[in-house]
């Protein structure tokens, strides 16, 4: 059972300024059904232009409807450019903590809100700010890259319990990692690698590797690697499976294989892929 | 306040007939088995009576049994087993997708380790798809492994007939039963069933003891090297009071299952079924209703979320568990769930009541009257309820 503290619990099961706003100023929405959490925020605002009222809708759990509760109440009273300042710690801190696991409510709350401020200040929506890199919950590195300077992150996990990146299928564990070494401004030494090999001894750890560590990963997607040919430092290679179809399988070989062969056999090989 | 607990495919009470046969080995009766003396030989005679009661309660031969520390103890040693007799080249193993995480990470960490792994699918009532099993079987198929009974809905495999076609085989056949003995009668006699794990804590025996069957004649690898303890096949001392706990739970079980003692919890699970798919809207049951333990019904109750059902109920007292995701700290609903293709709608929202023979008709009746308010409740937060209501009234 998690953690939560007695204001957890009291925002959950009192939310304070639950429902829908009919002639709101300002809506925000944030999440889906598939994702397990979604909030849409409502705010109003008096003559002066500070908040006066502000309500939520939450499917979420405990923590997620405790977190937008929190975020109506805190809001109350700002003015917008006041509230663009409000982050998803204010939020956990107002509750006196979250388990790490569930900040990403808090994140959530932060989302929605300036979601319905961009929205009364009439700005176009914001583009996809960045490049996806978790494909599963549609996260970019901008808003990994923010919430690790942000909350001082310092491992996949917390990325994961904050924004939710790196949850679903695991495959961009490397991006983020990268991401978090940026910001700490890491420099990862390359691994101890084993003494100089000749061709042949390069082909064959080249196809033990594929065969042990890297095509067994790659069937989770029901795709395989197949080994054509070693030139050089140049490995060239062919996806097989529903892989060679999937617009993804570019993505994979960069990130995936190539640092997998570079850690396991040489740190200059370059794969690429043969479309035959 | 009253605790109301429909949580038994997590844990069970340990009975009281139980605790009490328990006791004195904690105090008086603190022998070794293993030793030279009375003193710790009439401990051993007693872990051999256990072995027997648990041996009946599922028509095996006392050393048969074998004591483990938990369920999962059972399977890991039992699929560690079976590869390490398994021929050379025997490379590839099966299980379902719905098995619990003692078999489908150890499978999925086998994975890691090269072996080749074929999940087998079910169908949206939890069912396996039988024929996908026989036909993904290769020349290099060391083990099949499969769950007697579902933990999170109960939907029940047909195990005796399974095990059957693949023992023809040749190929070995393991199942996880943690959840189905002591809840449905299991003649191990009559199938193909090599090895067989069973967990004390879900039939009113304590946490941390359990049994793995093996089959006379089966080749059998230790996972525990140590002692003489068990034929040499789990060395290490045995958790005596636990394990004279289990005997008496196990004879208890078989007393409950051959008095069908199961038709009355069955009756009682039935109408909290039925009376909150007739109360709640967008309730249905996951799984098969067919073929299903008699204690368990998973309910799927659409655009709310399980945790806060959960954390709703607590505050009246009422116990189960939920396939949603936010319970266990993943970002995905239960895997069981996703197996059977229910939509993330009803995924994040089901709830799993599991009863036991101490559940009474005063508390299912209870919670038959606290559950609608608290859906209607969270439904009222949920920003998509609003719009499935007027869809549905278009
Ligand atoms: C089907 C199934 N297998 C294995 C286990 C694990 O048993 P134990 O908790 O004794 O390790 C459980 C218990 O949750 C279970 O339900």
């Amino acid at each position: 059972m998690w953690e939560y503290t007695d204001k957890v619990k009291d925002h959950f099961l009192n939310p304070r300024n639950a429902g829908v706003m009919d002639d709101a100023d300002g809506v925000g929405e944030v999440g889906s059904i598939a994702c397990g959490d979604a909030l849409t925020f409502y705010f109003k605002l008096d003559e002066n232009g500070k908040i006066k009222d502000a309500t939520f809708q939450t499917f979420g759990c405990a923590s997620a409807i405790a977190s937008s509760s929190a975020l109506t109440e805190i809001v109350k009273g700002l003015t917008l450019e006041e509230a663009k300042n409000v982050t998803n710690d204010d939020i956990a801190e107002y509750l006196g903590g979250l388990p790490k696991e569930k900040m990403h409510c808090s994140v959530m709350g932060r989302e929605a809100l300036e979601k319905a401020i961009a929205c009364h200040l009439n700005e176009p929506e914001k583009e996809v700010d960045g490049q996806i890199v978790c494909e599963c919950f549609g996260v970019t590195d901008n808003e990994i890259e923010r919430v690790v300077t942000e909350n001082k992150l310092e491992t996949i996990e917390d990325v994961t319990s904050y924004v939710k990146a790196g949850g679903g299928c695991e495959k961009c564990h490397d991006s983020i990692q990268e991401i978090i070494d940026k910001v700490h401004g890491i420099e990862r030494l390359p691994r101890k690698l084993p003494l100089k090999l000749n061709t042949l001894q390069k082909i064959k750890l080249i196809e033990e590797s594929l065969e042990k560590e890297i095509n067994p990963t790659l069937k989770k997607d029901a795709g395989y690697l197949e080994l054509l040919d070693v030139d050089g430092n140049r490995v060239l290679v062919k996806f097989r499976g529903t892989c060679a179809s999937c617009s993804k399988s570019d993505f994979t070989l960069k990130h995936y294989v190539e640092s997998r062969l570079r850690e396991l056999v040489s740190p200059d090989l370059v794969v690429e892929e043969v479309q035959l | 306040m009253k605790v109301i607990y429909l949580d038994n495919n997590a844990t069970t009470k340990v009975a009281p007939e139980v605790l009490d046969v328990m006791l004195p080995y904690f105090s008086e009766y603190y022998g070794n088995p293993s030793s030279m003396h009375s003193f710790g030989g009439d401990v051993a005679a007693k872990i051999k009576e256990a072995r027997v009661q648990v041996a009946k309660l599922i028509g095996a031969e006392p050393d048969e049994i074998i004591f483990t520390s938990c369920g999962t103890e059972s399977d890991s040693s039992a699929i560690r087993a079976a590869l390490e007799v398994a021929g050379p080249g025997k490379n590839h193993i099966m299980a379902s997708r719905v098995e619990h995480p003692a078999i489908k990470s150890l499978y999925e960490n086998l994975a890691k380790k090269g072996y080749r792994v074929t999940f087998v699918p079910v169908d949206g009532a939890g069912r396996l798809d039988v024929d996908y099993l026989y036909q993904y079987l290769s020349d290099d198929t060391a083990l099949v492994s499969l769950m007697w009974a579902n933990n999170e809905t109960g939907v029940i495999f047909p195990i005796e007939e399974v095990s059957q076609r693949i023992k023809e085989k040749g190929i070995f056949f393991h199942t996880d039963a943690v959840q189905a003995v002591g809840k449905l009668p299991i003649d191990i006699s009559r199938t193909g069933v090599d090895m067989l794990s069973l967990s004390g804590h879900k039939l009113h025996a304590p946490k941390g003891v359990g049994v793995l069957y093996i089959r006379k004649g089966t080749k059998f690898s230790p996972f525990m090297i140590g002692g003489h303890q068990e034929h040499g096949r789990r060395g290490g001392t045995e958790n005596v009071a636990s394990i004279i706990g289990l005997g008496k739970a196990a004879e208890l079980a078989k007393q409950h299952v051959d008095a069908n003692d199961y038709a009355r919890i069955a009756k009682l699970r039935d109408k909290l079924e039925t009376s909150l798919l007739e109360r709640v809207t967008n309730s249905m049951v996951n799984g098969d209703t067919e073929h299903r333990l008699p204690n368990t019904t998973s309910i799927a109750f659409e655009y709310v979320e399980g945790e806060a059902i959960l954390l709703m109920m607590n505050e009246h007292g009422i116990c189960a568990s939920s396939g949603s995701a936010c319970t266990s700290g993943s970002l995905e609903p239960s895997h069981v769930l996703r197996a059977m293709g229910v939509p993330f709608t009803a995924a994040h929202g089901s709830i799993r009541f599991s009863l036991s023979r101490y559940s009474t008709e005063e508390e299912i009746d209870f919670v038959i009257e606290k559950m609608p308010p608290i859906i209607e409740r969270l439904r009222e937060l949920s920003p998509f309820w609003k719009q499935e209501a007027e869809q549905a009234k278009r």
